[in-house]
């Protein structure tokens, strides 16, 4: 337990301040503290995790991504045209496609960036617009409802009634846990993996070392392209419809949140366990808020100063500090 | 000179087959820059080798060409290990055992001390599963070998830089080296840091492992090597054995000019006082410290890496702002909020770190010169003034004899000792009484430090007040007026040079 902690100093932390808010709003309001919102907690925030953990491996790479919400709206409406010209399909059918969608998104991306040396950050503000304005241009911001009837189907997983109510967990909590397990299999227990955070510690350490550049910035745009897809498809299912304009927005919401979990802009540091407590965070405050008859005018605002709190909090080392203080090399 | 034939025990372990022959090796770039012009090289096996020559001596290319990153012109002759190579790569001459601790080592900071030393292991383009209990114990059995013993699961940004140089060896070690070769490894070590790490290279030669030092600092590469090969414009001087050999002699083989090494202190007690401090106290920093500098003086501040020298300039030159005590610039005394306060009151400091914060690298020569006095070269209207900037660089690059292209490159593209020079003249352009200068040599190699210290004599002589920093007690000793011993964040001790012999203040010092 010791070594965990001092492994994971800044999850460690943010686990503590989610502990504490949740304490607080369990006594602030009676409906907080039951198996039922947690379960729709989950339920609601399963998306973003899927996405958070995507951005992760991009985020350890020293990379950033800023497209992906939109690609996943661009994986959705490739995926209804898909699914109708293949006359139906299921769910194997279904993740498998926008899987490959999403990855051939992120590729573009990939490739951008290792073939022409730019700056993520600026390719995937590209890709952002142009994916954004070749989908309403195409679409012409037109909704979709006739959607295949698995893909709006609510999957449970686990059901129980309690004297609260069902507690239910759908399918997207399902697919978020095997994003988790995925991702954090291989960025701790894979050579790859390893190799990402190298990469994205050093750059030209790792390539010094022989690491495969190239080959990095493709699995870590290509994880967060899978990553997209599979959460579009999700966020469909959730939803039972497919907006062009729906998803905009979330991208920042989820880098706060990668952020908020320990993930360092600029590469090398970052753990899944920090992402989903980052999500977390940021949907227990929004959901107390609603609780306590909060203005959700008021919900950004709030989020944006627990989001400041927390990152300052996690960023602030004692030892670092007195140094700081006392100027010294 | 008898020592000169005398055999040393690491050459004689394996004599026979040297671990690396050399011969008749020359570089050209873009076919007329002769950056090596018929070298050869050789080192034994488990020997202790250093390679010694200015900057642009062909050093570095020499170990390109070794690693494989160069390829040699035709008609050279290369033999790893007893087996001669046509073509090297950067990989076959890793299968040879050859490897390279570049200064910036190359490591990965956010990662733990195990999988630093490790990482070579976790290579490969196809996903294999990591063993981390195995990392753990590869990195364990190579610092075994050193006769170390690390926190293997600590950050490595949370360690100092001679951990970090140790992890780099150890890494090497787990790569089978059986040469390596270490670029400037104790530039930014603590005596002690550095005597542990020459310990080590020790260890690694005592276990048949060859190791080549590339070293400004000679005293050390004469402590520890068996022999020195000498470069030169791309030519080999020769190779000599270190035993019998003194830091003067090598100085003028690596500069093909001879320098006197010779007490450049001279008595300004009669100046006037410039910059006075009385009892001078920061928590954990330093403790009442009190110090008069003259005009025309230069007063040397040395001591141990820690010992406070740094944190003291950080105070006179107004970063850090002292609890106790007092500075009085020409009789006044002198409140700063901050550095901005001391340069308009006549503080000029060079920092330690030039690379990192004396300079900005991509930009202009010009444009680093004039940072500070941005202010004295506006025009009208507050705009900069081009004529003014011009008037400002053009003086600055005569007097301190700046060799450049134009102004207009970028600082990046100048020598070392060029960039000092031009950091000095940035500083100078502000018209300072009181000049501090922290480790103004670090990375500088001789032929330019001679420059350096003519250039801060003269500003001596033309009435400035220079504080110089260094924790290389020759620097001090043979170049300023008054020495200041600080230890434990006190001054401990004053000496004159030309009432001390340098042996005296060196076990003073780092005793």
């Amino acid at each position: 337990m010791r070594s965990f902690i001092r492994a994971n100093p800044t999850e460690t932390k943010l686990f503590l301040v989610l502990v504490a808010i949740c304490l607080f709003l369990s006594l602030a309001s009676d409906s907080f503290l039951t198996l039922g919102n947690f379960a729709s907690l989950l339920n609601n925030n399963s998306v973003n995790v899927i996405w958070a953990v995507g951005l992760l491996v991009v985020l350890i790479a020293g990379g950033i991504d800023i497209s992906f919400a939109v690609a996943a709206s661009v994986v959705q409406y490739l995926c209804v045209y898909a699914f109708e010209a293949i006359g139906g399909g299921n769910w194997v059918i279904g993740f498998l496609v926008a899987g490959a969608l999403g990855i051939a998104l992120g590729f573009i991306n990939a490739a951008l960036v290792h073939y022409f040396r730019i700056i993520s950050i600026v390719v995937t503000i590209a890709t952002f617009n142009a994916m954004f304005g070749l989908l309403m241009f195409i679409t012409s911001g037109r909704y979709l409802y006739n959607l295949p009837e698995w893909w709006t189907d609510r999957v449970m997983i686990f059901e129980t009634q309690t004297a609260g109510g069902w507690v239910e967990l759908a399918l997207p909590v399902a697919v978020m846990a095997g994003a988790m397990t995925a991702t954090w299999f291989l960025i701790r227990h894979t050579t790859t993996g390893r190799q990402l955070f190298a990469f994205g510690d050093n750059p030209e350490g790792a390539r010094r070392a022989g690491v495969n550049v190239g080959l990095m910035q493709f699995i870590a745009f290509g994880w967060m392209g899978l990553m997209a897809g599979i959460g579009g498809l999700i966020q469909a299912n959730i939803v039972k419809e497919v907006v062009p304009n729906a998803l905009i927005g979330r991208e920042l919401e989820v880098l706060a949140a990668v952020v908020l979990g320990g993930a360092r802009l600029g590469g090398g540091r970052g753990s899944v366990l920090g992402c989903f407590l980052g999500v977390l965070l940021v949907a227990v405050t929004q959901n107390g808020l609603n609780l306590l008859g909060v203005s959700p005018f008021a919900f950004k605002m709030v989020v944006g100063v627990i989001i400041l709190i927390a990152i300052s909090m996690s960023n602030l080392e004692l030892d670092v500090l007195v140094k700081a203080v006392r100027g010294g090399r | 000179m008898g020592a000169m034939f005398q055999k040393d025990q690491g050459l004689d372990a394996g004599a026979s087959v040297p671990a690396i022959r050399l011969s008749h090796v020359s570089k050209m770039f873009a076919g007329v820059v002769r950056a090596l012009d018929d070298v050869s090289f050789e080192v034994g096996r488990g020997e202790i080798h250093c390679l010694a020559g200015e900057n642009g001596s062909g050093k570095s290319t020499l170990i390109k060409i070794i690693t494989g990153v160069y390829k040699p012109e035709p008609g050279a002759g290369m033999e790893y290990f007893g087996k001669a190579e046509t073509s090297i790569t950067p990989n076959s001459a890793r299968g040879h055992g050859i490897a390279v601790i570049w200064q910036d080592l190359a490591l990965f900071p956010e990662m733990t001390v195990a999988e630093n030393i490790g990482f070579d292991t976790l290579l490969g383009s196809w996903p294999r599963l990591v063993s981390h209990r195995g990392i753990r114990e590869t990195a364990q059995a190579a610092l075994a070998k050193l006769g170390l013993d690390l926190d293997l699961e600590a950050r490595l940004n949370t360690q100092p830089i001679a951990v970090r140089q140790v992890v780099a060896i150890a890494r090497a070690l787990v790569s089978d080296a059986r040469l390596i070769f270490m670029d400037e490894p104790t530039a930014s070590l603590t005596q002690a840091e550095t005597d542990h790490l020459l310990a080590v290279v020790r260890t690694l030669s005592a276990a048949g492992v060859a190791v080549v030092f590339v070293s400004h600092r000679l005293a050390e590469v004469l402590e520890i090597a068996s022999r020195v090969t000498v470069l030169r414009d791309g030519r080999l001087v020769g190779v000599y054995e270190t035993q019998g050999m003194t830091q003067s002699r090598l100085t003028e083989l690596m500069t093909g000019k001879t320098f006197d090494m010779v007490v450049g202190a001279r008595d300004s007690s009669a100046n006037r006082t410039v910059l006075e401090v009385k009892n001078l106290a920061r928590q954990d920093e330093y403790e009442d410290v009190s110090l008069v500098i003259r005009a025309g003086e230069i007063i040397g501040l040395t001591g141990l890496i820690g010992a406070g020298r740094t944190e003291l300039g950080h105070t006179l030159f107004g970063m850090t702002r002292p609890d106790r005590g007092t500075t009085c610039l020409d009789g006044e005394v002198l409140t700063m909020r901050s550095n901005r306060d001391a340069v308009a009151a006549g503080i000029a400091y060079v920092s330690e770190d030039r690379l990192a914060l004396g300079l900005v690298q991509p930009q202009s020569i010009a444009d680093n010169l004039v940072m500070p006095v941005l202010r004295k070269i506006s025009g009208r209207g507050g705009l900069l003034s081009r004529r003014k900037k011009g008037d400002v660089v053009g003086k600055w690059l005569t007097d301190l004899a700046i060799k450049i292209g134009r102004s207009e490159d970028a600082v990046a593209t100048l020598s070392g000792g060029n960039q000092q020079r031009v950091v000095l003249a940035k500083w100078l352009a502000t018209e300072p009484k009181v000049l501090i200068l922290d480790s103004p040599t670090v990375g500088v190699d001789v032929g330019a430090r001679a420059g350096i210290y003519k250039i801060v004599r003269k500003l001596a002589d033309q009435g400035l007040a220079i504080l110089l920093i260094s924790d290389e007690v020759p620097e001090v000793y043979f170049n300023t007026d008054r020495i200041l011993h600080m230890a434990g964040g006190r001054l401990i001790g004053e000496y004159d040079p030309r009432r001390t012999t340098l042996h005296e203040l060196e076990v003073a010092v780092y005793a």
